[in-house]
């Protein structure tokens, strides 16, 4: 089978599951702060060379946050030596001149900046932090000094959605060369507070015609992308670009998934710490487990799309069916469809009752992690 | 656009430049140029890698088309494939004139 697998060239670096910020939507495991013994610097400097020599070229630092690791110079200097193309995912907490600046020196390629809305009130009762707003506006500003390409990231919900002018402007003021509005994906904390996050059909509608003119306005400035929650669709998401296809994460603790999410499947995935990349890659039985289409079954398996959409995600298929070969029921052919329909109807009525947003915290993951 | 009208639109003497935030790189693995950018990769096609790996900043287009008739003297339509990448890559915003 060695032979038809392509080479990994996305690697996804999670360095730590630590945040200094709670959004009630964070895609970590909802357990995160069970999960401890993180890799070391060695161990992460062996995973880099070990991802480039596969083929590796783009490498995403992500989290939690991933300024939490001290080391983060040292990894971003390596990744540069190696001719990644590197990109630091931050909340831009623990974030200062002085890092920029290091971490410029050191070959970082550029840094993607998240802010939880435009106003200072909702961005820090989402963050669960009061010094969040102000530090984020500082640090866009210092991004841009050192002549980083302005990346922001706008995580959209029933909350903010409505603000979606007056987050497109600060993104103008703020010279933003490309912005991503992604609505949240329903996966970890996002999933656990879904009833509470999800926008109704009438908001997307507004969101989408309002970014859409923006796009028109300002084509060669700024580049919008706008990602629509997937509850909304017929057909699911082409995930990943197939199971095992391209991406490679690496959790905190070293566990290797095919993508973020996977760690929730009843699926032994190997670890870094025991297990050379490259046997992980094209060897392990979790990464061979969904490639290609012999693990399909209907409505998949006879499915003419199957080739586009790889009957979509594995995780949601096993979070909202109980069983990770089913279709991704986004898609209108799954017999479990109705469990997206019903989800959506509900966000159609904005009083419905739901349940208060969960915090993504320590304190809150230890509770969720007894259940 | 037709073909013919992109063409026009380019006059030889302009220099074309990658913009910032993009990196041009061969890749052995893929066996091919690649241009990375903010969390995107492009595979170039050998024609796209050729043309855009000669492009240094100084050269200008007619210079990028005379160099590679050069180096591929048996390849036909190379100042037709420059014309068309610099049009394209304009559009896609991958390089400038200056």
């Amino acid at each position: 089978m060695s032979s038809r697998i392509g080479p990994p060239l996305w690697l996804l670096a999670e360095l730590t599951y630590r945040c200094p910020l709670q959004c009630p939507y964070c895609s970590n495991p909802l357990e995160f702060a069970q999960i401890k013994d993180e890799l070391n610097t060695d161990e992460w400097l062996h995973v880099l060379r070990q991802g480039r020599e596969l083929g590796a070229a783009q490498l995403g630092f992500s989290g939690g946050e991933p300024l939490l690791r001290q080391d983060l110079e040292v990894l971003a200097a390596e990744a540069r030596g190696l001719g990644y193309y590197s990109n630091l995912i931050t909340s831009g907490m623990g974030l200062s001149y002085e890092r920029v600046g290091a971490l410029k020196a050191a070959g970082l390629d550029h840094i993607q900046l998240s802010f939880q809305d435009s106003e200072k009130e909702l961005n820090d009762y989402i963050a669960g932090s009061h010094k969040a707003f102000d530090k984020k506006l500082e640090m866009a500003q210092v991004v841009k000094e050192f002549g980083y390409p302005m990346v922001i990231n706008f995580v959209l919900h029933r909350h903010n959605i409505d603000h979606i002018e007056s987050i497109l402007d600060l993104c103008l003021k703020l010279g933003a060369d490309y912005v991503e509005l992604a609505n949240v994906q329903y996966y970890g904390w996002g999933l656990h507070n879904r009833d509470n996050l999800m926008p109704s059909a009438e908001q997307l509608r507004h969101a989408e015609e309002v970014t859409q003119r923006y796009r028109k306005q300002h084509d060669q400035k700024m580049q919008l992308i706008f990602v629509v929650p997937d509850y909304y669709e017929t057909r699911p998401k082409g995930c990943m670009n197939g199971w095992g296809s391209v991406f490679l994460t690496v959790a905190p603790d070293g566990l290797a998934l095919p993508c973020h999410s996977a760690r929730d499947l009843p699926i032994a995935f190997p670890n870094v710490k025991t297990t050379p990349l490259k046997d992980i890659w094209y060897g392990s039985d979790g990464f061979n487990r969904y490639r290609g289409d012999d693990w399909m079954i209907e409505p998949c398996r006879s499915c003419p799309e199957k080739e586009q959409d790889f009957g979509g995600c594995r995780c949601q298929a096993y979070l909202l069916t109980g069983s990770a070969e089913n279709a991704d029921p986004v898609c209108d052919k799954s017999p479990h469809h109705h469990v997206i329909q019903t989800a959506v109807a509900q966000a159609q009525y904005r009083d419905a009752e739901v349940q208060p947003l969960l915090f993504r915290n320590t304190k809150n993951s230890h509770q969720m992690a007894k259940r | 656009m037709t073909q013919l009208e992109a063409i026009s639109t380019i006059e030889q003497g302009i220099v074309p430049v990658l913009n910032k935030h993009f990196r041009l790189q061969w890749e052995p693995v893929q066996d091919s140029f690649v241009l990375l950018y903010p969390e995107g990769m492009v595979k170039l096609n050998a024609s796209a890698g050729e043309i855009l790996s000669a492009c240094d900043g100084k050269k200008s287009v007619s210079d990028i088309s005379d160099f590679l008739e050069k180096k591929y003297p048996d390849a036909e339509g190379i100042s037709a494939d420059v014309n068309d990448f610099f049009s394209a890559a304009k559009a896609k915003g991958w390089t400038h004139f200056v």
